[in-house]
């Protein structure tokens, strides 16, 4: 069983432990990627190489740009029917490997249970596969009659140059309703992150702003970077809609097509995952004048937060309370799951190794049930995601980046309405909101802790034999190999079967599955086929 | 079975050269076939007649996977076997898979077995070593010898150079040489020479010098090779000159290729001041 005991090596030893095996360029390049976390006197945390290639060779955690484009952002959108162009494997071993969830909406459409690809053979990579593509199209609108097809592209078909934007404008004009296609060939940029860019700008630029009627309501919010990983936008959306506030769209949890359509139709953007839409919130503020807020919902504390801040941007009354209301009728069972686990829990410590704010949020939840997080880091988090985007400025634009296209946006002519006056944006600040803000996970964490980036097999595998912490949270590729080590792994992706985490009940949720899952005796009980080597070498003589 | 490939800077006259020696080779009672790996599909059209070559590709994606040789594999001019590998329209899908698949189905079609009684094989191949499908004749032993056809002029050296290259990426780890230089005239000062400066430097020979002769166009408009159009005329002896000196061919080595200085150089000492 793991113990609760810290590591004798100070972080700076740790540190120096991971790569002194390294050849020297490596140890080099990982020195900059491996940050012991210490604030400066101004307040300002040290700068962490991050968004950089991994070094090949390496088992990374990360995902490719395909990945990102259609598991994670097209993934839990349930009414666009999404078709992968490429080879077989790629659409079917990127579906629903995120657990995402959809409750189909009273119009009952749900295409997340279909894997749809142009399984491209070889005589298509040789004479080129548009006119599969378009087949394809064609064929899947005559079955499902979808609101809006979307195409995301594979790594062959960038190789072969297939024009799959111009297969999509065709087959928009033939079928009259909403086709556009993605480059995401997995190849491009260093993580899925370059993905989640590419899915964006896709949905910003062909689907945003189509549609004026937006859900009604009084105080119309988006939420930016929630993608209803275990149910999690369920809770959020129950929460929500208690306090009186309407979810115009989200991105992309449970969302449908009229919702990000009508998106620019909200008075307010909150952002959980920065990393991967952080993009949009701006361009949606420079085209449609709607200001935007950091939030986080992972963690009851945090989720309280969030919500005082949604109500203190409306500056409306009846809002405030409604929402301490909620509050106060919610804790409660917050407090008594706390009671229970929080004796189990105290004093143990924790490491997150995921997503590009997961290993940021979920730091609230641990720090709830009295838990140190003693290391975290993203998979495909950037420089603003660690130390805040002050540093904005200062990131250098690598060729990588360069590769995936930035738009450029202005205010549009017609729909363009600032919510708020300039003098209520300074009021609100006054009274101490922070709008387009985010500080990053550095200034979260706790001191003289390990900020790690882009973590490989190996270093993972070091870390948990120097410093035994009692639970581990990453993803499914990393899971076995840490509880080989006699540690429990929590998957952040897909929540193994557990969940949702996010708001009240998630975070109820959360605290009795780490509770049990910290206290667990089953790792002392079980002794590895290594560890019987007598065992083995009896039954080899005996054979 | 000699498999023999031929490479060289586009428009050079690889597949001219190539017919018209593999009639030299089938007059001397050679067994040859002709494997044309350009997406064009015009490396028989002398041995045919014509352009009358269903391509390996489009068979196979019409009749899918039930092809047979006879499908693909027409007779030409002196029983030679002529094969057309075929590929995309210009600017789509990989032509380079393409001759990928080509060569991988005549093998699987037992193209080259001893039952064929072939003799040679000849590859003729689209321009440089592009990409990785372009130089699958010279991967995994599929050609063995390689000739390359340059004329005087700079961009078909460097070409010549380049090619030299990729063959030796790959004669390392597979088979193939370099059986020599054929240098196929375009008229410039000092050419014989040069190139035999630029063979030696390569480590090879210059096989033959084809001097430049209309009678080859005219014999090209009747779709034929020089030998088969025209069998007394001098040109004809050129190409006989050609196969004969391929057939008796005992040097093949690994090229070493050059640095850029080394060819301009070269064309300064035979070509501007010569």
């Amino acid at each position: 069983m793991a113990g609760t005991k810290e590591s004798k090596l100070t972080p700076q030893e740790l540190k120096e432990k991971l790569i002194e095996d390294f050849p020297p360029k490596m140890a080099k390049k990982r020195a900059k990627q491996i940050v012991v976390n210490k604030l400066d006197e101004t307040g300002n945390p040290p700068e962490i190489l991050s968004n950089a290639r991994t070094i090949p060779g390496v088992i990374t955690q990360r995902g490719c740009s395909y990945a990102g484009c259609k598991g994670v952002i097209l993934g839990p959108v349930r009414d666009i029917l999404t078709i992968t162009h490429g080879p077989i494997g790629c659409g079917f071993y990127s579906w629903l490997t995120r657990r995402n969830q959809t409750d189909a909406g009273e119009d009952g459409t749900n295409f997340m249970t279909y894997a749809l690809s142009t399984d491209m053979q070889e005589h298509d990579i040789v004479f080129g596969g548009e006119k599969k593509l378009q087949s394809a199209i064609r064929e899947a609108y005559e079955i499902f009659k979808p609101k809006a097809i979307a195409v995301c592209s594979t790594c062959p078909v960038g190789l072969i140059g297939d024009d799959v934007h111009a297969v999509a404008r065709e087959m928009k004009k033939e079928l009259g309703i909403n086709v556009f296609a993605f480059s995401c060939e997995g190849y491009k940029g260093v993580s899925q992150s370059a993905g989640h860019h590419i899915a964006n700008n896709g949905i910003f630029t062909h689907v945003v702003g189509t549609e004026e009627k937006g859900e009604p309501g009084k105080f119309r919010i988006n939420m930016l970077g929630e993608y209803n990983i275990g149910g999690d936008a369920f809770e959020l959306e129950r929460i929500l809609e208690a306090c009186g506030i309407t979810l115009v769209s989200s991105f992309s949890g449970n969302a449908t097509y009229d919702q990000f359509a009508s998106a620019h139709t909200a008075d307010l953007n909150t952002i959980m995952c920065h990393r991967s839409i952080n993009y949009v919130a701006e361009m949606m503020e420079t085209k449609y004048g709607i200001p935007w807020m950091k939030v986080n919902f992972i963690g009851a504390e945090a989720t309280a937060k969030s919500l005082r801040k949604i109500a203190q941007y409306f500056e409306d009354p009846e809002l405030i309370a409604k929402v301490e209301e909620v509050i106060a009728a919610e804790m409660p069972a917050v407090k008594e799951a706390l009671d229970e686990a929080r004796p189990l829990t105290e004093g143990k410590t924790a490491m997150l190794f995921v997503g590009g704010s997961r290993a940021h949020h979920y730091q609230e939840l641990f720090s709830e049930l009295g838990m140190k997080t003693v290391a975290a880091g993203y998979e495909f988090g950037h420089r603003d995601d660690y130390e805040g985007r002050n540093v904005i400025p200062t990131i250098k634009l690598d060729a990588d980046s360069r590769n995936i296209e930035e738009l450029e946006v202005e205010n549009d002519p017609v729909k363009y309405s600032p919510r708020k006056t300039p003098e209520q944006i300074e009021n609100l600040k006054a009274g101490g909101l922070t709008l387009s803000e985010y500080e990053g996970m550095m200034r979260d964490m706790e001191q003289d802790t390990l900020t790690i980036d882009d973590i490989s097999q190996y270093e993972t595998e070091r870390l948990l034999t120097l410093y035994k912490p009692d639970i581990f949270c990453a993803g499914i590729k990393e899971k076995y190999a840490v509880q080989k080590h006699g540690i429990p792994l929590k998957q952040l992706h897909s929540y193994d079967y557990g969940g949702p985490y996010a708001g009240f009940k998630g975070a109820i949720n959360f605290y009795r599955d780490i509770a049990r899952m910290t206290t667990t005796p089953i790792w002392g009980l079980v002794t590895p086929p290594w560890k019987k080597a007598n065992e083995v070498a009896e039954e080899s003589a005996a054979a | 079975m000699r498999k023999v490939a031929i490479y060289g800077k586009g428009g050079i006259g690889k597949s001219t050269t190539t017919q018209n020696t593999v009639a030299g080779l089938v007059e001397m009672g050679k067994k040859v076939m002709v494997v044309g790996c350009d997406p064009k599909a015009d490396s028989t059209r002398l041995l045919l007649g014509g352009l009358a070559q269903k391509s390996v590709l489009d068979t196979l994606r019409e009749e899918g996977e039930d092809v047979e040789l006879e499908d693909v594999a027409k007779t030409g001019y002196g029983d030679s076997v002529c094969v057309e590998s075929g590929g995309p329209e210009p600017g789509v899908g990989c032509a380079g898979r393409g001759i990928i698949t080509s060569i991988n189905l005549l093998e699987a079609l037992g193209a080259y077995e001893e039952d064929k009684g072939l003799d040679y094989v000849f590859y003729d191949v689209l321009g440089d070593v592009v990409c990785g499908g372009f130089a699958m004749p010279i991967r995994e032993g599929k050609a063995q010898e390689i000739y390359i056809v340059v004329s005087g002029e700079m961009m078909a050296m460097y070409a010549a150079n380049n090619i030299c290259k990729g063959i030796q990426k790959y004669a390392e780890g597979g088979g193939v040489r370099l059986g020599g230089l054929i240098c196929n005239s375009r008229m410039v000062d000092n050419e014989a020479e040069m190139i035999k400066a630029l063979a030696d430097k390569l480590g090879t020979q210059m096989i033959h010098f084809v001097p430049r002769d209309n009678q080859v166009q005219r014999a090209e408009i009747n779709r034929k090779t020089v030998i088969d159009f025209s069998p007394e005329h001098a040109q004809a002896d050129e190409y006989r000159a050609l196969a004969k000196a391929i057939d008796e061919n005992q040097m093949f080595v690994i090229p070493k290729p050059l640095e850029i200085a080394e060819l301009e150089q070269l064309l300064m000492d035979y070509g501007l001041f010569g």
